[in-house]
């Protein structure tokens, strides 16, 4: 079992930690580091409960090795803080158990981001990678709109 | 305070990623287990052969079958791991114990296991054929409880009868008679948050387990039971639960940590599935098979109802058996029928075997009833919502096992559809072509449920204080998404007239001080654990009285308690703060009088009854919500695919406690209602292997699929009930695979009584074709 040193830079704090090779960034967040907001959900892409940003790009950190994502900005939902989708999803009752939370939450916060005058299709293509099976998407849907309105209302 | 849309006490923990659920306890040191799992549905074990994965460095512990006592809860029927043969495609037969999750899967992948399949049984009418394979043997000498009744020598392992008037004579009243059948295979719950349990026997013989569990208070039960431990030895703690839909309710990968850990000397074990574990090794979805037949009058009053359910309980009983009764108990949907005749029965095959699923055997009998009304509308030419009206369950009518409905007990179905009607324009159009390929149509169904639960459950609470005077609230109900614990902090709040803000909700549960709540499930929380806070908030105000009446020197009866105070009635400007009392009144001089101030407050759930072995006459629950449902479509005539538009729910609450929270466990329902009944289904292969545990090829609704809901509340209060409230939590679910395949039917016309409603089924069923793919 070949391990090795990893540098990982994570809500702007440098982590330098030992894994092996075919540990995923999951796993290194989770068990090695102490993130445990990134959520297993499937560890094969399906359900999105594990979404981080590499890069400012949201990724399935369980796809994804750890050592790919060395001396990338990481960023969990443990470094997001106090933004208005977090906001907007707890105004909206945007969740119940909570599990599928993280991962949406940063997947709707880079798209919030990223595309400030997001369409319907977009925000659909952008969220569909993710599962949340307590709410109706309804009210995630209505705290990603609300979010991306209060957007354009500063502009 | 009742009625706000406060947002729930563990909402910024939820967003920040603070929130734990079990698995997010990793421990240094901590051992994992992997499961082995049966590649075939049905087969004797020959030999297992563990040599090789023994030697894998970092293997402490391999547990099999031999030797470990059956487990049920009300059959004893299932070992916790297999022994002898395996009677479902994943089920455990090894678990590997080693100081890494790669260690303990590679040796997983070393453990030869030698079969002799035998030949499987892939439905529940198979099951019953003549000459079908036996799965249980030894049906006769398991162990069971009162009321169960296995028939040994068949596939049966439980059967409930409701015989209620005179079938003859209702068969002699009706002008018109129909009959359906309906189907639909197991499927999954699919909790976002895959179950797992850790596990420790520390050396005095405590036993801590971890569970992510609607009901740690059975674990702790069923392990003393099960394996004769002390039960106040053992300490569960239940934190946070990533969705359970009752999938969380029954006990199994926390035996296997138990397991586990006594083969490691006692050293913790962490039990977790994979995804494709958890839909398959774990409890799954119930299937059911039935036939339906309604004889009603020309002139549109059901007269009679003959019902068939034959559920697909698995390989294994235990919670099977509970489901298939509560299907029973409300067996003819929420309609007055005075000659009912149901058999409900609880099959083994050799299917992953069943849990609760949200409404607990309710959306799937509702399916089979309510498509079976429709059916009916159409042969009479009345509407359809007219139909229900004229048969809606009301005060002074008698249940399918004979309890006499009130004012209370009972909603107000009429005006849930009269309510629906407008809300739909239902009378504006039923059905209407948009082109020569397009087609818009809406289905309706009406939904009642009782809660068919232990007649002696239970529910504790517990109030202390803190120094400043704001209250910490304790109180056994797992917070598994429903939001419950806020509601009772509402609760609390509106009785003690004090801040929401100070009241402190304890999340965790620990079995240990966390007072017993029998078990999170059947939308009963509300309810039992609401009435308990009540009565611990009496509690506490007998004693802040009791101590300011020393201070105020006024007598108790005259004192008021609020807004952080106990007061003079009269005059509200003589009090002292609550902080100052509950440690105890230090007077100026030092002396002190009273001390720590515990409220403390229970309910238990009255009059109730098992039923009747011959007739099911019984009072399984205190009262019924009620609910109709409709759900609008497109639907696609060249391609046979559809879009769900619209989907409404109107449900009888009692009493609205959070609007917000409320109107999110209705949708939440409702989204996986539909889910279930368009496309969730376990695929099987002729040897009743499933083809598609995984989140990629069992599909459940994603963002952007879902339809525009709509959610209106009734409000008829159930007299002894928190503030008048009905238990909610499963009740948008219980009609929506049924309004589904009602729209569907219509749109088209063709009767579609399976599910789930794929676009190929609706073909099939069109072309009347049995095989083939599009
Ligand atoms: S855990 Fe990564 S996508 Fe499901
Ligand atoms: S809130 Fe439970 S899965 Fe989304």
């Amino acid at each position: 079992m070949i391990k090795c040193e990893i540098l990982l830079t994570v809500n702007e704090e440098s982590h330098s930690i030992i894994a092996r090779q075919a540990d995923t960034l999951l796993f290194v967040l989770r068990n090695q580091l102490g993130l445990t907001g990134a959520k297993p959900g499937c560890l094969n892409g399906d359900c999105g409960a594990c979404t981080v940003l590499v890069d400012k790009t949201p990724i399935k950190s369980c796809m994804m090795l750890a050592i790919e994502a060395a001396e990338k900005p990481i960023t969990t939902i443990e470094g997001l803080c106090d933004t208005p989708i977090q906001r907007a999803f707890i105004e909206q009752f945007a969740f119940q158990c909570g599990y599928c939370t993280p991962g949406f939450l940063i997947n709707a916060y880079a798209l919030t981001k990223q595309h400030p005058d997001a369409d319907d299709e977009t925000i659909q293509e952008w969220l569909e990678s993710n599962i949340c099976r307590c709410t109706s998407y309804q009210e995630i849907e209505q705290a990603v709109k609300s979010v991306l309105a209060k957007k354009h209302e500063n502009d | 305070m009742i009625g706000k849309s406060v947002i729930r006490k563990e909402a910024w923990d939820k967003v920040t990623g603070r929130a734990k659920y079990t698995h997010d306890y990793f421990e240094v040191g901590m051992l994992h287990a992997k499961l082995v799992t049966s590649p075939y549905a049905h087969a004797r074990i020959r030999e297992i052969h563990t040599e090789k994965a023994g030697s894998v460095p970092g293997v402490r512990a391999i547990v099999t079958g031999e030797g470990l006592p059956l487990t049920g809860e009300d059959l004893r029927d299932r070992p916790p791991i297999a022994f002898d043969k395996v009677r479902y495609h994943g089920e455990v037969v090894a678990v590997v114990v080693a100081d890494t999750l790669v260690q303990a899967e590679k040796a997983a992948n070393l453990i030869h296991v030698a079969y002799e399949p035998l030949p499987s049984v892939g439905s529940p009418r198979e099951a019953l054929q003549e000459g079908a394979p036996l799965i249980h043997e030894n049906l006769a000498n398991y162990q069971k409880g009162k009321y169960s009744y296995p028939e040994p020598g068949t596939n049966i392992a439980h059967r409930t009868k409701i015989r209620k008037g005179n079938m003859e004579k209702g068969w002699a009243e009706s002008d018109v008679v129909i009959e359906a059948s309906f189907a639909f295979a197991p499927s999954d719950h699919a909790a976002l948050e895959i179950r797992c349990a850790t596990a420790e026997i520390r050396q005095d013989g405590t036993i801590v387990i971890i569970a992510s569990s609607q009901a740690p208070f059975m674990i702790k039960r069923l392990i003393g039971e099960y394996f004769g431990e002390d039960v106040g030895k053992v300490i569960v703690h239940t934190p946070l639960v990533g969705g359970a839909y009752g999938g969380k309710a029954p006990v199994q990968l926390e035996l296997l940590a138990y397991l586990a850990s006594k083969a490691v000397g006692g050293r913790k074990v962490s039990v977790w599935n994979t995804r494709e574990q958890d839909m398959i090794t774990s409890p799954v979805h119930i299937g059911m098979e039935a036939t339906v037949k309604i004889g009603c009058t020309a002139d549109g009053y059901i007269k009679a109802a003959e019902i068939l359910f034959l559920f697909d309980g698995g390989a294994y009983s235990d919670k099977a058996i509970d489901v298939t009764r509560a299907a029973a108990v409300d067996c003819t949907g929420p309609y007055h029928i005075e000659n009912v005749w149901c058999d409900s029965l609880c099959v083994y095959t050799n299917h992953p075997y069943a849990s609760p699923f949200r409404s607990f055997g309710h959306c799937e009998q509702a399916f089979a009833i309510e498509r079976t009304i429709d059916l009916l509308a159409e042969k009479l030419n009345i509407d359809k919502l007219e139909l229900r009206m004229k048969n809606a369950i009301r005060p002074g009518h008698t249940t399918p096992t004979q309890v006499v409905l009130n004012r209370s007990n009972v909603g107000n179905l009429p005006a849930c559809i009269a309510r629906l009607r407008e809300l739909i324009q239902w009378d504006e159009w039923q059905r209407i072509e948009i082109n020569s390929r397009t087609v818009r149509a809406k289905g309706v169904s009406c939904g009642w449920k009782t809660s068919t639960i232990d007649t002696d459950a239970s529910s504790g609470a517990i109030l202390t204080f803190n120094p400043d005077g704001s209250v910490n609230l304790i109180s056994g109900v797992v917070e598994i998404g429903t939001g419950t614990k806020t509601v009772l902090a509402q609760i609390l709040s509106e009785k003690l007239k004090m801040d929401i803000d100070d009241i402190h909700v304890k999340m965790d549960i620990d079995t240990q001080t966390t007072p017993e709540h029998w078990k999170t499930v059947s939308s009963r929380g509300t309810f039992m654990a609401g009435r308990a806070v009540l009565s611990a908030a009496d509690d506490a105000i007998r004693q802040l009285k009791a101590i300011a009446a020393c201070v105020l020197r006024a007598s108790a009866e005259d004192l008021e308690v609020g807004y952080g105070k106990v007061f003079l009635r009269d005059d509200p400007s003589i009090y002292v703060p609550i902080k100052d009392i509950v440690y105890g009144y230090k007077y100026p001089n030092g002396n002190a009088i009273g001390g720590q101030l515990i409220g403390r407050g229970h309910y238990i759930l009255r009059h109730l009854t098992p039923l009747d072995k011959e007739t099911g006459a019984g009072k399984p629950g205190p009262e019924w919500t009620v609910c109709a449902h409709a759900v609008e479509i497109e639907f696609d005539k060249r391609d046979y695919t559809y879009q769900i538009i619209k989907a409404a729910s109107v449900i009888d609450i009692g009493k609205v406690l959070n609007r917000r929270a409320a109107l999110g466990q209705v949708m939440g329902a409702m989204s996986m209602g539909l889910s279930f009944a368009s496309r969730e289904t376990f695929l099987f292969d002729r040897y009743e292997r499933i083809l598609n545990a995984q989140l990629r090829t069992y599909r459940p609704i994603r963002f952007g699929e879902h339809p525009e809901y709509m959610v209106e509340f009734i409000e008829t209060p159930q007299i002894d009930a928190p503030y008048g409230a009905r238990g909610v939590g499963e009740h948008g679910l219980i009609g929506m695979p049924a309004a589904l395949a009602n729209a569907l039917s219509v749109a088209a016309e063709v009767p579609l009584n399976e599910l789930p409603l794929f676009p190929e089924l609706i073909w099939r069923t069109k072309e009347g074709k049995q095989y083939g793919s599009i």
